[in-house]
């Protein structure tokens, strides 16, 4: 026991404190503690009425046991009985109790909120601050009703204590947070601005962080608060370090109060007033220059100190963006802190550099120093500095160091953490395209890409690189050369297999004419990875077989063997199957004029302009454009049918010559006479749509929100101006959305305002965007939500901003769904079965029974079902063709446990699923949105 | 200030003050994460860090932990000096502070930091003030301390 006990020791509670230190093991100090409990429970329900300090002490343990981490539900009585005691140190151990176990007991509320208002109204400084702090600590929403009228009295009234001033303001702050709309402005607001005149420093301190707080809200009614604020940094900065007595903290004058100030200012634009922004600019220029000093004290506290205000001020200085020489001063000086031993400061340097690289005045100044960044990313040890570096490299990126840049975070990649990594690759893959001039350099990068974190990589990237290889001539012959040699690798990853399939396929007659390349080589060095692929890869470079016939008479041979192998005519898969057929079917039958009108090369992508979009333009004359997209669902099939068409229509147009062509599309003729009928069935189509446009033009074609169902990252949406991505992660009933806003163009979007609204099942904060986002610069937005309980419908994102004068205006669904929320449970066959029993009320079961609309690979389907969220559970259906599956959805109301079965039919391509939980609209709603996913 | 915790090497918590509403659940929760990725980082790493939609100060003192979560607004040096405010204040209170201290006092230590900050926020920065008030409630408690021990 410490030989110290200042003021009242309890002995009894220091010897249990003492008892359960010495507890060997869990289950002796839960042993000890129940014996405790008892122990209490028997006095506090004794016949002899307790004296106050038995029960303060027995009130203490309770205390004590609690914050040990065990729960506690009796004793509240007890301790609000305390709080009427006229001893001091009873009371305060009331309103500790009270504090930390709040209880929502309406009953309890009412006494204590009795005993708040005698202690506030005792005149007694000491009982006052208590009940403030109590009130601050509890904060809640009664609490707020109960005294948020009288506690502005008490910080305004001439004759209050400054030490009740302070608690009184803090108090107000926090109800204020907790239930803003109870805190009613009034003649007191005034009165409060003037509290940054107070003699009493501490009263200063306290004030200004409820100032700040009501400013951010309602600027207009506090705005006088910016003279007050100037005026009083003012004397603070030049005051001599001795000036403020014990507010001077390790030689710097009042550095918590500096920082909020220069934090309050931080609400306001620049002050109009000549004399009083002059005043501050002294100010600022002063705190710069005070940084540079040589330091007073050795002590690290100092240093922090000073450069805590140094901190603050240049935040100031870059919301202001005003003031040129400022800017570049700040961005000197955080220059310096680059290289500084302190890893705090590098940190902080890194991260502070990253908002003036936003700013023209400071974004050359900036640059200057992107040899040392470069450096903190391969050598330093933390990864949270590391991390730093790299979000400072992509935010000082632009066309003259683009090349350095993402060779750095290329090479970066190759050992970077897991958990950076996808975020790394999207940031490479759109600086690359971002400044491409080079488009040999482009492909290049995104190939190194897919070599390096080839898993991390979305199909928009490789989509994209294979659009921008189509539309370019000058680039085709060098993207074939280099995927041939990549491809040459022995572990190559599947992405690449893909890209290089697809541009082997339309270029590699480009490459045949060296030996080494020729065609037989091209073909068998594709043709190694076939086994090795999924069925939409393998799909592919079956299409690039067939062109591969087109473009070398000499492959015919071996090329239709391949076709012919059972494993091709006679897949399993009914896709590949159906594609070596019809591809062998073609080859044979078809003379070669007809094979060419067939499988003439790509023509170029449209520019990237979403289809909806111009076709708005057109109706409405350009300028005002406002695309209102509201369901996912019509949106797809509006925009995934017109790019379709599109496509199908230039097969048609290629194979319009009639007679031989006729007949033999005429196996088809359906597709492309009606083109908007997506699905397997269309076969050209589907060739011509592998990496088609649909996916990332606008990205929106492709179902935007049902994509997302059994995936948590990629690109949402993207249409010539604007492309959002997006990065979620969800725990229990809780997730995060990470939302990266990217403008495409090269001018500026301003007023960019974007909304969210949910339906009232979930909840969700989000902190709000600037307002200006550059030509090429990426915003990210996170969005926390919650899952109060379960729901159907997802919330709405609204995109406002204006991009050259003309408002643009988009809405997407989030891809927030139910299934989102499912913690996956691992469980027995018996338990399974179990439990499948118990729920077997109609109402608990949803089915539906329903046709293929993609292939019906193993590894497919089992990786879209745990993409779902749930368990896939093995050995437990007796089926093996079946997959059961099980888990717990969280929500904040309740938890709802799931159990989902999908029984396949290859022979008629159709699945019937199951689900069964124990809520009815959970089965139904996650039964609905997995039905679309198969 | 979101909430501030401090914990012992081995992962103890030994106080744990929240300034924002959340359910018992979530607390214990938030402590177990948070108190295993701060143990988890090498003593020379930097002293901040992004967890979730926070930041993240902490500093170790002896075999304490000094841990506080801040928004995204905040400043992290100027909170780092909380936290040093806050042990010179156990210290010249306790004379020397060490964990048993704070173990065996844990309502003291309470009662210091509100004095220190209230509702997340610097209510009294003077090392004299905070400790003035201090020393006055226990004078209280002395003068009608003859309460049976």
């Amino acid at each position: 026991m410490p030989a110290v006990s200042k003021g009242d020791g309890m002995r009894g509670l220091a010897v249990f404190i003492s008892d359960i230190r010495n507890c060997k093991s869990k289950e002796a100090e839960i042993k000890r503690i129940n014996k405790e409990l008892a122990n209490i429970r028997s006095k506090f329900k004794g016949d002899k009425a307790l004296d106050g300090y038995s029960k303060k002490k027995y009130v203490c343990k309770l205390l004590f046991i609690f914050l040990l981490g065990h729960d506690i539900d009796f004793g509240h009585m007890e301790a609000v009985n305390l709080l009427s005691s006229n001893k001091y140190t009873e009371k305060q151990i009331g309103y500790l109790f009270i504090s930390v176990l709040v209880n929502s007991n309406s009953e309890l509320i009412r006494l204590i909120n009795n005993a708040i208002k005698n202690d506030l109204s005792s005149r007694n400084p000491t009982f006052m601050c208590l009940a403030l702090h109590c009130i601050a600590n509890v904060g809640s929403r009664e609490m707020a009703e109960a005294f948020a009228g009288e506690i502005p009295r008490i910080l305004v009234a001439g004759d209050t204590m400054d030490s009740v001033k302070q608690s009184a303001a803090l108090c107000l702050l926090r109800l204020y947070k907790a239930s803003p709309d109870l805190v009613l402005m009034g003649e007191w607001t005034s009165r409060v601005v003037h509290l940054l005149n107070d003699q009493h420093m501490g009263v200063v301190t306290a004030a200004i962080s409820l100032i700040t707080c009501l400013s951010s809200k309602n600027p207009d009614e506090f705005k006088t608060c910016v003279s007050l604020a100037v005026s009083r940094l003012s004397r603070i900065v030049s005051s001599a370090s001795t000036d403020l007595q014990d507010y001077t903290y390790y030689f710097v004058p009042a550095p918590w109060l500096s920082c909020k100030l220069l934090r309050l200012l931080q609400c306001y634009p620049p002050p109009e007033d000549g004399a009083v922004k002059g005043r501050l600019v002294e100010c600022l220029e002063t705190i710069l220059n005070k940084a540079q000093e040589p330091p007073k004290s050795k002590k690290v506290q100092h240093s922090n100190a000073k450069n805590a205000i140094l901190f603050e001020a240049i935040s100031l200085i870059i919301h202001y963006d005003s003031e040129p020489n400022l800017l570049v001063r700040a961005c000197n000086q955080l220059g310096q802190f680059l290289q500084h031993r302190e890893t705090n400061l590098r940190y902080l340097a890194l991260e502070s550099m990253c908002t003036l690289a936003s700013s023209e005045f400071s974004h050359e100044a900036v640059k200057t120093h992107i040899e040392t960044v470069i450096n903190a990313l391969k050598t330093e040890r933390d990864v949270s500095v590391r991390q730093r570096a790299a979000d400072l490299l992509y935010a000082m990126c632009d066309r003259s160091n683009a090349k350095q840049i993402v060779a750095e975070m290329l090479s970066y990649l190759e050992t970077a953490d897991y958990s950076i990594r996808e975020e790394m690759v999207l940031k490479v893959a759109i600086l690359a395209e971002k400044y491409a001039v080079d488009y040999s350099w482009y492909v290049d990068t995104i190939l190194n890409l897919i070599r390096i974190a080839g898993d991390y990589v979305s199909e928009e990237v490789w989509y994209r690189v294979i659009q921008i290889v189509i539309n370019r001539d000058d680039v085709q012959g060098y993207a074939a050369k280099t995927v041939f040699e990549a491809l040459q690798a022995p572990a190559c990853h599947e992405n690449m297999v893909k890209v290089g399939g697809y541009i082997l396929g339309e270029f590699g007659n480009l490459i045949a004419g060296d030996p080494r390349s020729s065609p037989l080589v091209q073909f068998n060095l594709l043709h190694s990875k076939f086994h090795l692929c999924s069925v939409p890869t393998r799909a592919l470079l079956l299409s690039a077989y067939i062109k591969f016939i087109n473009l070398f008479p000499e492959t015919k041979a071996t090329i239709q063997e391949v076709l012919r192998s059972d494993s091709q005519i006679r897949n399993s898969d009914v896709e590949l199957q159906q594609r070596a057929v019809e591809y062998l079917k073609l080859s044979s039958i078809a003379s070669t004029d007809v094979l060419a009108t067939v499988l003439e090369e790509m023509p170029p992508f449209p520019e990237r302009e979403s289809s909806i979009l111009a076709k708005l333009k057109k109706k409405k004359g350009p300028g005002a454009v406002s695309v209102e997209l509201e369901d996912g669902k019509e949106r797809g099939e509006l925009n995934g049918g017109g790019d379709r068409g599109g496509d199908a229509a230039i097969a048609a147009s290629n194979a319009s010559t009639p007679s031989p062509s006729a007949d033999l599309l005429g196996l088809r003729s359906t597709a492309p006479a009606s083109g908007a009928t997506p699905s397997a069935g269309s076969l050209l189509v589907d060739v011509f749509s592998e990496a088609g446009p649909s996916a990332t033009s606008a990205g929106v074609n492709d179902d935007g929100f049902l994509r997302f169902v059994c995936k948590n990252n990629g690109v949402l949406f993207e249409n010539q101006l604007l492309q959002i991505g997006i990065k979620s992660e969800y725990r229990q009933n809780l997730g995060r959305m990470y939302l990266f806003y990217g403008n495409k163009t090269s001018v500026q979007f301003v007023s960019f305002n974007t909304t969210v609204s949910c339906p009232g099942e979930l909840f969700r904060s989000t902190k709000t965007v600037e307002p200006l986002v550059e030509g090429g610069a990426q915003v990210q937005q996170v969005i926390n939500i919650e899952c109060l309980t379960d729901f159907i419908d997802a919330p709405l994102l609204n995109i406002k901003f204006r991009y050259g004068g003309a408002l643009q205006n988009i809405s997407l669904k989030l891809p927030v769904t139910i299934n989102k929320f499912f913690q996956p449970t691992e469980m027995a066959a018996a338990d399974f079965f179990q439990r499948w029993k118990q729920l077997s009320q109609p109402q608990q079961e949803a089915q539906k029974i329903f046709k293929a609309s993609h292939g019906m690979d193993t590894e497919v389907l089992k990786a879209k079902l745990l993409g779902l969220g749930t368990a896939l559970l093995e050995n437990v259906d007796p089926n093996p063709e079946n997959y059961v599956c099980a888990g717990v959805i969280q929500t904040k109301a309740q938890q709802v446990g799931c159990l989902l079965r999908l029984e396949p039919n290859a022979q008629a391509q159709m699945y019937r699923l199951t689900l069964r939980s124990s809520k009815d609209t959970v089965s139904q709603r996650v039964c609905d949105l997995l039905a679309e996913q198969f | 200030m979101q909430f501030m915790l401090l914990f012992s090497r081995q992962g103890k918590l030994r106080l744990q003050k929240w300034y924002v509403p959340l359910s018992d659940k979530e607390r214990k929760k938030i402590s177990r994460d948070l108190v295993q990725t701060i143990l988890a980082r090498k003593p020379k790493m930097c002293s901040f860090l992004e967890w979730r939609d926070l930041k993240i100060v902490y500093k170790r003192y002896a075999s304490l932990y000094f841990c506080c979560a801040v928004e995204d607004q905040d400043n992290e040096l100027i909170t780092l000096e909380i936290i040093h405010r806050y042990v010179e204040l156990l210290d010249k209170y306790f004379g020397s502070v060490c964990e048993l201290d704070i173990i065996f006092n844990f309502e003291k230590a309470y009662f210091i930091l509100d004095e220190f900050l209230l509702g997340g926020e610097a209510q009294e920065t003077s090392k004299k003030n905070v400790l003035k008030a201090i020393e006055q409630a226990d004078l209280l408690q002395e003068v009608c301390g003859l309460c049976p021990r």
